[in-house]
């Protein structure tokens, strides 16, 4: 079984333990192994770039050079990790003074030369979508969904692996092979408002109330993501709560990676359904899919 | 208004991000296609254009540079292919370095809160990140409701995942002060 080495991230292991749960369970099915990379670090998300950039190599460096003594590529399922892993690696392996400065810190060679690889990427090269259009055992007939990449995962341009920055098609490709009817709209890669969330919590209720009302003018019964940040944000600010938690609207929200076991016909994904905040099972149940 | 013109600060934003504020020949579009324009004092364009002025004050004291997300929407859709997100970026860290006081308070807070959990544990524990944000913000009535339903869902964790090498992440925060 070809094996990656993987980098879990933060999120993956509370808030969104369902993203990271059905990425490795996936993959096995699937038929390639996602290796979890020793004792990894936090890649610093926005605080750190935002705030010392020789932080935002360096913690990504940390992380690089583990990824250097496994060899291979290293896949990669969260969208912030992704970016931020990927642009330190660009960075270092570009100038060869940042390399040294980020090596000194670090205490490790940070020069991984593999692929840094989002899991979306990893299912479409291994595995490819007329391969997986007949793995499909329970096809997602009925459900609607709009993709939503969210900014991170196509920026910086060109960074991107095998898709188009500014229209990408690979989820919605990967949702139709399954037998979903995928809606087309213009919101895929507009940001939900990241780690404002809970300083400015009004802002991010603004941009994530419009990516819910452009999804259901899309005609959309639930959205799809590749990011933990997305689907909290998503899920979590519709409305600014203080004592009560409200929701102003009902589509679901999944992680891509939850679909493709259902639609594989895996144990699992009523488990991990049961857990967002936007119960997905009454779509489910009535689409006949649960 | 402007009365006088330095390029100190161009010099050291160029020095800072290399990147080229004064390449920007203000089309507009970085400012056009932010999604957080409506909550901004000043535009992305005009951010570049006080760089050229020497603005620092405007700029260093200013909801613009906490309230971009880094989302590089408009570092993605320059024609002249400035990183605006990363002269951002340079803007806030000047800031920091340069004790001037933010205008949106908590966003610095949230940071420095975020990077201090990095620094402890190697990773993010989220009721840690929280609690330390909401003592030091003092906002401490959001969201009960929303921390109730995530209990109540498992979603938030109550004992952190920790990196062994934590001698060697603390190493990292004391050798990357700029």
């Amino acid at each position: 079984m070809k094996t990656y080495s993987y980098y879990p991230g933060c999120s993956q292991l509370s808030s969104a333990e369902e993203y990271g749960e059905s990425a490795l369970r996936v993959s096995e099915k699937l038929g390639f192994r996602l290796e979890t990379l020793p004792d990894w670090n936090c890649c610093g998300a926005s605080s750190a770039h935002m705030t010392n950039h020789l932080l935002a190599l360096s913690l990504p460096g940390r992380d690089l050079a583990k990824a250097r003594e496994r060899g291979g590529d290293l896949v990669v399922v969260c969208a912030a990790c992704y970016h931020n892993l990927k642009k330190a690696q660009a960075e270092i392996l570009e100038d060869p003074s940042v390399a040294a400065r980020v090596e000194r810190i670090v205490g490790a060679d940070p020069r991984f030369e593999g692929r840094i690889v989002h899991l979306l990427d990893v299912v479409a090269e291994e595995v490819g979508l007329e391969a997986l259009k007949e793995k499909v055992v329970r096809p997602l007939e009925g459900l609607k969904p709009v993709s939503y990449y969210g900014c991170l995962m196509v920026r910086p341009r060109g960074m991107i692996e095998n898709d188009d920055p500014d229209n990408p098609r690979l989820m919605d490709d990967l949702l139709s092979a399954m037998g979903a009817e995928v809606k087309k709209w213009s919101y895929k890669t507009d940001c939900c408002g990241g780690s404002l969330s809970l300083t400015r919590t009004d802002v991010v209720v603004k941009l994530v109330n419009r990516i819910f009302e452009a999804a259901e003018e899309a005609d959309a019964n639930c959205i799809v993501v590749a990011c933990p940040m997305c689907l909290a944000n998503l899920e979590m600010r519709q409305s600014e709560g203080r004592l009560a938690f409200r929701l102003e609207h009902d589509l679901p929200v999944f992680f891509f990676t939850e679909l493709m076991a259902l639609a594989l016909g895996m144990e699992g994904p009523e488990e991990w359904f049961a857990k967002h905040l936007v119960d997905p099972r009454p779509l489910l149940y009535a689409k006949g899919l649960a | 208004m402007i009365n006088a013109l330095s390029t100190a600060l161009e010099k050291e934003v160029e020095e800072r991000s290399g990147e080229k504020p004064r390449l920007c020949y203000q089309c507009g579009k970085c400012s056009t296609g932010c999604l957080f324009n409506f909550a901004m004092d000043i535009l992305p364009h005009q951010v570049m254009k006080l760089v050229q002025y020497g603005q620092r004050e405007r700029l260093l004291g200013s909801h613009t540079i906490w309230i971009c997300a880094s989302c590089e929407t408009c570092t993605a859709r320059c024609p002249n292919d400035i990183d605006v997100a990363r002269v951002m970026d340079t803007l806030r860290a000047m800031a920091l370095e340069g004790g001037v006081a933010p205008a949106e308070r908590n966003i610095p807070i949230f940071h420095r809160c975020f990077l201090g959990n990095i620094q402890a544990t190697g990773r993010i524990s989220e009721p840690v990140l929280m609690g330390a944000y909401k003592t030091l913000s003092g906002d401490l009535f959001s969201d009960i409701g929303l921390a109730v339903r995530m209990l109540k869902k498992g979603k938030i964790k109550l004992i952190p995942s920790v990196v062994r090498g934590s001698r060697e992440v603390r190493r990292i925060f004391r050798e990357a002060k700029e």
